[in-house]
């Protein structure tokens, strides 16, 4: 159905926290724009001026571990990054994620197999991650259809908007 | 041939409606009860719109707003969001709790609102401690919380389990934080990935609410998705003094499958701390003793029990804090903070040189009430201490129990509490 081809914009270390993702301080912030403009600050110097739309973010193990705060999520997607391909996930961040529409991965080995400026290929059906440089493939547990019908929607809130109230 | 249930599939069967399930699977399940604070309720309140919903749904324990992390409001984006909070509760009939109630994981507990064998979500990722009183309690976001005042239900994935057994009996100068941080040490930020965690043993049998509050709190600290302790007589009693609302125990089969098990003594357990930059980098305070410190913070969701502050007032009695230390004391609850007063411990923490905040999450979660310099160290009760937690990313937060801090406050730098027992 759906394939997300973008560059990796950055490769991250291990636990990777959403404290780091999107400071407390700022979660009296709501909107997508003013979330995004705080992504990362005081972590990444540079996150603002390299990230481009349809870039993916690759990670360690546990990345978005801690606070249930769905501002991190929201703040990493309208930054521009279209898919986060990590080791492991932290499990609200993991849930958070699809509810806003970001699609995150658990694709072990990842962190070995790709490097900063690669171009990935993300087969979601299908559970695979190419990288069109070394043509090396990764493997993941596609997602189970109700949670694909979240992402198809952008998200869970257009999700029940659309597809539940609309339809009665 | 039958094989028996851990603690998280008996309840997601039974709050499933199905027979049985085995860890891996998805279900649907009802969800009894929901809370939100005052951080996650604005982009709440925000799904809930783009839902298009117009009433929420009646969950059968309630669903609760609590305003605790920034209180009182510190900048007028909070005090507007406040506002929209307080608005949104009225036009919507919802339980609502005001600032300097106290704090949201707490209260639930304290009121009888969260009780043994319910299913709780709350956006909040500490909402994990209310398995404290034996109910099934996993975090949420914000878009599945309103989703859950849409429906009544959400998905879960049946989580394998893990099964901590705590034997011995706990020095005295020890606290369930040191019980915990102990664990978190040896299991590692991701020890606990997609788990639920049950807490058994007779160290555990021995602790008051409190002391089971910071240790179902930090499950989430190894990336638990629930942490519970089974309701005994004790948390049985402390529910009826609470409500005269009805609930039942649920217990894990005795033939139950765990991914894992783990077997402690704490009999001579050394007072531990998490230090900086990360929870699972736990040592002896022995052995980072002498570390100068400028503030110690004892409150928060884990630590702000009348057991907490009965300790850092023990510790305090007749001594001062040192000159050079900030001393931010923060009672969890208005009911906790008057049985303080009653006790004396205010009265013995505010003379040893403390200041006291109003009842809710204190400077933890790094909004105000004692935000720290770049350069500064902080001896905190409180969950976590990622870089930036408390204010800048470059002061360093040492996590302990409020024994620890009491005693670190005291002499300037951190310090061993055993000296003082």
């Amino acid at each position: 159905m759906e394939t997300i081809k973008g560059k990796v914009v950055y490769k991250l270390s291990d636990d990777i926290n959403t404290d780091k993702i999107l400071a407390g301080r700022y979660l009296v912030l709501t909107g997508d724009e003013e979330l995004a403009e705080h992504c990362f600050e005081g972590h990444i110097k540079d996150w603002k001026e390299k990230v481009k739309k349809g870039d993916l973010l690759v990670a360690g193990e546990n990345f978005g571990c801690g606070s249930s705060r769905e501002h991190a999520p929201i703040a990493l997607k309208s930054s521009g990054i279209a898919a986060v391909i990590a080791e492991s996930l932290g499990r609200i961040f993991y849930r958070n994620s699809i509810a806003v529409g970001l699609p995150v991965i658990q694709g072990p080995g990842i962190s070995k197999k790709v490097e900063e400026g690669d171009v990935l290929e993300i087969d979601l059906d299908n559970g695979k991650v190419t990288n069109t440089r070394t043509k090396e493939v990764i493997h993941f547990d596609p997602f189970p259809d109700f949670i694909q019908a979240y992402l198809n929607e952008g998200g869970l809130s257009s999700y029940v908007r659309n597809r539940l109230i609309k339809n009665g | 041939m039958r094989i028996g249930s851990t603690f998280a599939e008996k309840m997601l069967a039974m709050k499933s409606g199905k027979g049985k399930v085995s860890a891996g699977e998805f279900v649907i399940a009802k969800v009894d009860g929901s809370l939100a604070n005052d951080v996650t309720s604005p982009l709440l309140i925000r799904r809930f719109k783009e839902m298009g919903l117009e009433k929420p749904y009646k969950l059968p324990g309630g669903f609760e707003i609590y305003i605790d992390h920034y209180v009182p409001a510190p900048t007028i984006r909070a005090a507007m969001e406040h506002r929209n909070i307080r608005e949104f509760c009225k036009r919507f009939d919802i339980y609502f709790s005001e600032a300097g109630n106290g704090g949201h994981l707490r209260l639930p507990i304290e009121r009888g609102h969260c009780r043994p064998g319910m299913l709780f979500v709350g956006a909040d990722s500490h909402t994990v401690l209310l398995g404290a009183v034996g109910a099934f309690a996993a975090g949420v976001g914000s878009s599945e919380q309103a989703y859950v005042l849409y429906k009544g239900d959400l998905w879960f994935k049946v989580p394998e389990s893990i099964k901590i057994i705590v034997d011995g009996k706990l020095p005295e100068y020890a606290m369930g934080k040191d019980i915990i941080l102990k664990i978190l040490g040896d299991l590692g930020e991701t020890g606990a990935l997609y788990k639920a965690v049950e807490y058994t043993g007779q160290a555990i049998s021995d602790l008051s609410v409190d002391g089971r509050i910071a240790i179902c709190g930090l499950t989430l600290e190894m990336g638990g998705k629930i942490g519970v302790i089974e309701a005994d007589e004790k948390i049985v009693e402390y529910v009826k003094k609470k409500t005269n609302k009805p609930f039942e125990v649920i217990k894990a089969d005795d033939d139950a499958k765990y991914w894992k098990t783990y077997h402690y003594d704490v009999s001579g357990l050394e007072a531990r701390i998490a230090t900086p930059p990360r929870m699972d980098m736990v040592k002896d305070v022995k052995e980072v003793e002498g570390i100068a410190i400028n503030q110690t913070y004892i409150g928060s969701c884990v630590n702000g029990g009348l057991e907490d502050m009965a300790m850092a007032a023990r510790i305090l009695q007749g001594r001062k804090v040192h000159p050079e230390v900030r001393c931010v004391v923060v009672p969890q609850s208005r009911e906790i903070y008057q049985n303080a007063l009653k006790e004396g411990y205010i009265q013995t923490l505010y003379e040893a040189g403390a200041m006291l905040a109003p009842s809710g999450c204190g400077p933890c979660v790094g909004g105000h009430m004692g935000v720290m310099a770049p350069g500064e160290k902080v001896v905190s009760t409180g969950c976590r201490n990622f870089p930036g937690r408390m204010g800048s990313p470059e002061a360093e937060i040492y996590v302990a129990s409020p024994a620890t801090a009491a005693a670190s406050a005291i002499e300037g730098r951190i310090t061993d509490p055993k000296k003082y027992f």
